[in-house]
């Protein structure tokens, strides 16, 4: 196994270099200027020239991403030659002259809220989805099958700002359940905190719960007319611990796949359910920066959120392993 | 003295979208301990659903199992599932057709027995790992206390039937159903695997009841058999009646049907024209007539129009046919030895 995580590994930063390549040669490709948005209406010339100078996009491409890379590893420094060089530290993705501060800091800023929302929406849509569809399955074809299979096709139809509205007028406008959303980190004010992140979660799991619903459901109902189970259930287990211990374990091989997945891409933003609430995570900060044209930003965000893919990815292939012992990584 | 196993009536059927499938109808045989009842028939005959609505597997929500399955005098279906579940396992057992699937392959084959063993005994998990591994042993498994650490996947065919056989006889059933045991594996490994079932059983004075198409088995292993065609049993008898005096047209046919070593390699084997029937829509008359080559020989048109009762012709030899005995007498003596010399 060991052998089989160095090359993984190798792999895996093969990929990374390869991803920071090709998001910045695409960036540096689009059509705007990012030294002439550094400075509003009536930017004189001599001004871009010096940004663009500063910047170093003066320089070829090979070189800026050489410079970009360096940055990553040893940090690097903007401006070197004026009078008020900036220091980016590594790991340097980049500095951000729209926001006056290092692309590292504004995505580290913004990373824990958009954990804590796809944690929290995680475990909500895991524990429903999985229960739910276990449910389904073992009362396939009568109304309660139905009735959990018909909730799940109305979750998975409404797209999640529809919902997300929903949530915030009756919820918070109408009914006054729970106060407007206003982030604030648990460890300042924990209550604040739950009442505004609690909608979103919700409204976040509906989704993908809806997703797991019927992939447990399809999952088990596959599992539940395998040989093994029959052997479990011709042993006299009770038929709980042949369900729990016995069809569960199998089936979850692809509910694992697919949860990993998701969650890496929730942790790369939620962009509309952030939107919606207002909350300050890497979803808001990447609108936020495509509308600003903040190419330093969006080039680190990309590449943020493509690095949770590709850990994610392999940290599942390795559970792969762990769960089916059949899968021998070599 | 009534039987260990007594199979009154069983009636299997499951309401389906395209009509009501009738598994097994009207089933019903007798096995001692230390005796072993073959059920044979094609694919599709009901064998493997008797054997499932006797363990009690046959999912009672979607399929109406009716008649009496009495396992030493109690009946099976009277019970609740969970008095049925507690007799699985432990007062009867069974073992599969595909050894390749019916492990479990997440779990280590030592932890699966030990489970069997922990579901029915209060023992604790060292104990129950120590049985699993004895167990292992007995069913000639080399290296057991190893081997018990592997997964499923790590052994052989032959090998994993024989850890479903450990398995099933780990709470010492008093019956164990094999169905068709031997089916997937290779010929030279059938042959091991039911020398260990035979020897098992007479050392555990089990009553077996073995479902299988191949009657070269029920020739080795079985002392009473069960013929089986569309869900009902055609005949019954004992293996040398079976073998010597069978007089059913579909018992005739089948054995008309098993390639002999001893025959012309020039000559083709006698199949039965025609496929089994569905159980959805069942002849009206006699379910084997419209592939049955007798039917002339009963008068009018009795074979398509009326469902032949199961009949004793001998004590311990019943007969579902609507030809009269004498008849029946002289199709199987010139089909038998039409199989014998090999001439047809």
């Amino acid at each position: 196994m060991a052998p089989y995580i160095v090359r993984r590994v190798a792999m895996m930063v093969l990929m990374l270099f390869l991803l920071t390549l090709v998001v910045f040669v695409l960036f540096s490709l689009l059509p705007t200027d990012p030294a002439r948005l550094t400075c509003g209406k009536g930017c004189s010339p001599a001004i871009i020239a010096a940004n663009r100078h500063m910047l170093g996009l003066d320089q070829p491409v090979i070189e800026q991403y050489w410079n970009f890379v360096k940055g990553l590893f040893v940090g690097r420094t903007y401006a070197a030659d004026s009078p008020q060089p900036i220091q980016c530290h590594a790991p340097c993705l980049g500095y951000s002259f729209k926001r006056h501060d290092q692309v590292t800091n504004l995505i580290l800023q913004a990373l824990p809220t958009t954990i804590f929302l796809a944690i929290g929406a995680f475990v909500i849509w895991l524990v429903f989805g999985i229960t739910l569809g276990v449910y389904a399955a073992l009362r396939r074809g009568t109304w309660r099958d139905r009735t959990v299979m018909g909730i799940s096709l109305v979750g998975y139809s409404l797209p999640s700002f529809f919902i997300g509205l929903l949530a915030i007028f009756f919820v918070i406008i109408r009914w006054h359940i729970l106060p407007f959303p206003n982030y604030v980190s648990p460890l300042t004010d924990p209550i604040s905190f739950l009442q505004t992140m609690i909608l979103p979660w919700i409204v976040l799991a509906i989704l993908y719960a809806a997703f797991y619903m019927r992939l447990t459901r399809n999952q088990m109902l596959e599992v539940l007319g395998e040989d093994y189970i029959r052997t479990a259930r011709a042993k006299g287990l009770p038929e709980r611990i042949v369900i729990r211990k016995h069809a569960l374990r199998a089936g979850l091989t692809p509910i694992v796949t697919a949860a990993g997945l998701d969650l890496a891409g929730l942790l790369g933003g939620a962009i509309i359910i952030e939107a919606i609430f207002s909350l300050p995570g890497l979803g808001n900060l990447a609108v936020s920066s495509v509308t600003d044209a903040d190419l330093p930003l969006i080039v680190g965000i990309t590449i943020v959120a493509a690095v949770f893919i590709i850990v994610a990815n392999l940290i599942v292939d390795l559970l792969y392993a762990v769960i089916d012992p059949r899968v021998r990584l070599t | 003295m009534s039987a260990f196993l007594e199979v009154r009536d069983l009636t299997v059927s499951f309401p389906t979208e395209d009509g009501v499938v009738h598994a097994v109808e009207q089933v019903s045989f007798d096995l001692q301990r230390g005796k072993t009842l073959a059920v044979v028939g094609e694919s599709g005959s009901g064998k493997s659903v008797t054997s499932s609505a006797i363990m009690g597997l046959v999912n009672r929500r979607a399929a109406s199992v009716m008649g009496q399955v009495l396992l030493d005098g109690q009946d099976l279906l009277a019970m609740d599932d969970d008095q049925v579940r507690q007799l699985r396992g432990s007062k009867m057992a069974m073992i599969f057709q595909d050894p390749m699937s019916s492990l479990h392959p997440f779990y280590r084959i030592g932890a699966q027995l030990a489970e069997a063993v922990r579901v029915h005994n209060k023992v604790s998990k060292d104990q129950a790992r120590a049985r699993a591994v004895e167990m292992l042993a007995k069913v000639g498994i080399p290296d057991a206390q190893s081997r018990a650490d592997d997964y499923p996947h790590q052994l052989s065919g032959g090998m994993r039937q024989r850890v479903m056989i450990a398995m099933a006889l780990i709470n010492d059933p008093d019956l164990l159903i094999a169905d068709e045991p031997t089916t997937a594996l290779d010929v030279t490994v059938q042959a091991q695997i039911l020398e260990l079932i035979v020897s098992l059983q007479k050392e555990f004075n089990t009553a077996v009841l073995i479902i299988t198409h191949d009657l070269g088995i029920v020739a080795d292993v079985a002392d009473d058999v069960a013929v089986m065609y569309g869900g009902r049993v055609v005949e019954y008898a004992s293996v040398d009646d079976i073998y010597n005096h069978p007089q059913m047209p579909y018992t005739l046919g089948l054995l008309a049907s098993v390639p002999r070593i001893d025959k012309d390699l020039s000559d083709r084997l006698d199949p039965i024209p025609g496929n089994p029937p569905s159980p959805i829509s069942l002849p009206p008359g006699c379910v084997f007539a419209p592939r049955c080559a007798y039917t002339d020989k009963v008068p009018g048109e009795e074979c398509a129009v009326a469902r032949p009762e199961l009949l004793q012709v001998q004590p311990g030899h019943l007969v579902r046919c609507h030809m009269d005995h004498r008849t029946r007498v002289s199709v199987a003596s010139s089909v038998l030895a039409q199989i014998r010399t090999g001439v047809r």
